[in-house]
């Protein structure tokens, strides 16, 4: 499958480790190029985090083309991809998202051996409390739905959960477990590396990888784009892929596109490394709560976005205060943890809470944004989906429901069903 | 983050909620499809000043228009979206 290597490909194996480590590792070759940018190319990808870098990368395995550049305007993985809670999950239940995710559950599952990357993908498991009958029935609805997209759903009783994950609080009275949907094939990847990984293997390919670069403005000529303006000089392209969810509505000004967003921030926060406690991931089912363990043993937990529109990639105290008070009160033993960070994202939020793959009105210029709080886990799929429409001009099966136009039609895809308040999402 | 509310003074950022983007004052005829769709589905988003509707939901429960800079969170200004909406002849 190794198409166009550069022929300085290290493949990293237990043997290659035995043999750098006893020539005091210094045979490692850098992961990827730093090339000058080109003055023209097939396709450029704006944005070097995780989507655009997956984007490049299956635009250069599945469809063979390789004059392709990513243009990061910081360093690789250096947005959101480097900022989530690490969480892969496919249980989503509307047409249009499960199958989506359910492709991208697929992707995680052989992007190692794919790679060569280690991106530590531990299918550890994802359990979504509840917590009354009401809740316990839409989860088990919602279970059936995702074992009819083709994907795993398990529902356990109070007692399933007592044994699955003895250490919540079953003592709570105002919150009582009620059970819990369980989804084993979930777990948590390595963030950074599922970016470093994508990037080794668009470079391996001939992408690229252009950082510190960034783009200024869209050159568009008769309704078709024809090449961007960076802080590095101009670049022709012939077709123009955005992937800057975060920023989608700024780079979108560029080439006049008028998007469904706002941009909020959500925060994320990680405790001292302790014992293994929690083996998988849990969420709790009576505020917006999410936890899950490193493996270097730190608690990663997230809550909701900050609730107003905000750029400043930090969050405030108020909702700081609202994540921990949902962690004690789904698992008090975290009090006694010592909580060493907390950082915020900016996170492209829709006013459906589904994401965008899709053409936009300018000829050669594609748009791929509004992953609200959960782009990691689509990571694979976007990339997969977004080179399709991109070398191909046509959607995905995979994707045929992200469209840019079904705020106009009324196709939304609410899995919420909060309406058009992208804060409620 | 605190919130000067015109009837209350310096309040902290718990007692207000966001209710979106302050164009939501100027709801269109329900005729026009084109701008109905823009008045829920599209927004500017700009990076820097962002004029918002929060209301003061555990105070005097007044609604408020907010210019605030998106980036640095500073508040520009703050008057009671009813003065705003009269302003406007709605």
């Amino acid at each position: 499958m190794r198409a166009k290597q550069t022929g300085r490909a290290m493949r990293y194996s237990a043997f290659q480790i035995l043999k750098q480590g006893l020539t005091g590792n210094k045979g490692w070759q850098p992961v990827w190029r730093s090339p000058e940018p080109k003055p023209a190319y097939d396709v450029i990808i704006i944005g070097g985090g995780g989507h655009g870098l997956a984007t490049a990368y299956y635009l250069a395995k599945n469809h063979g083309l390789t004059n392709i550049a990513v243009l990061e305007r910081g360093y690789l993985g250096g947005g959101n991809v480097g900022r989530n809670t690490t969480i892969v999950r496919a249980n989503y239940h509307l047409n249009g998202n499960s199958e989506f995710y359910s492709h991208s559950l697929k992707l995680w599952e052989g992007l190692e051996q794919e790679l060569n990357y280690n991106a530590m993908m531990s299918q550890r498991g994802v359990l979504n409390l509840c917590h009354s009958d009401g809740q316990f029935d839409f989860y088990s609805r919602r279970g059936n739905l995702i074992r009819a997209q083709g994907d795993d759903a398990e529902m356990l009783d109070r007692a399933g959960v007592q044994k699955y994950a003895p250490y919540l609080n079953f003592k709570d009275e105002r919150f009582p477990i009620r059970g819990g949907l369980l989804q084993r094939r979930g777990g948590t990847a390595r963030h950074d590396a599922v970016a470093w990984g994508y990037a080794r293997g668009a470079d391996l390919r001939g992408v690229d990888l252009i950082q510190s670069c960034e783009v200024t403005g869209t050159d568009i000529e008769n309704g078709k784009v024809v090449g961007v303006q960076t802080t590095r000089g101009a670049i022709k392209a012939k077709k123009i892929g955005m992937a800057v969810a975060g920023r989608s509505s700024q780079v979108g000004q560029m080439a006049g596109l008028r998007l469904p967003i706002e941009s909020h921030i959500l925060q994320a926060f990680v405790t001292e490394g302790l014992k293994p406690i929690v083996p998988g991931v849990v969420t709790f089912g009576m505020g917006h709560f999410y936890l899950s363990q490193s493996d270097k043993g730190g608690l990663v937990f997230g809550g909701d976005i900050d609730m107003y529109n905000s750029y400043a990639a930090r969050g405030n105290m108020p909702m700081m205060e609202h994540v921990m008070e949902a962690g004690m009160a789904m698992m008090p033993a975290i009090g006694k943890a010592r909580v060493l960070r907390g950082w915020g994202g900016i996170v492209d939020m829709t006013m459906d809470g589904s994401p965008i793959i899709d053409k936009t009105h300018v000829d050669g210029l594609f748009f791929n944004g509004g992953w609200n709080y959960g782009g990691f886990k689509a990571t694979p799929a976007s990339g997969w989906c977004y080179a399709h429409l991109i070398a191909t001009g046509n959607h995905s099966e995979y994707a045929t429901k992200l469209l840019m136009n079904r705020f106009v039609t009324g196709h939304v895809l609410d899995e919420e069903g909060t309406g058009a308040h992208p804060n409620k999402h | 983050m605190r919130l000067n509310c015109p009837h209350c003074g310096p309040r902290d950022l718990r007692e207000f909620s966001y209710r979106g983007a302050a164009k939501l004052i100027a709801r269109p005829d329900g005729a026009d499809m084109a701008a109905m769709v823009d008045y829920v589905h599209y927004r500017d988003n700009p990076a820097g000043p962002n004029a918002e509707l929060w209301l003061h939901e555990y105070g005097c429960r007044a609604w408020l228009h907010i210019v605030r800079n998106t980036i640095t969170h500073e508040v520009l200004s703050i008057d009671l979206a009813r003065d705003k909406a009269l302003e406007a002849g709605r």
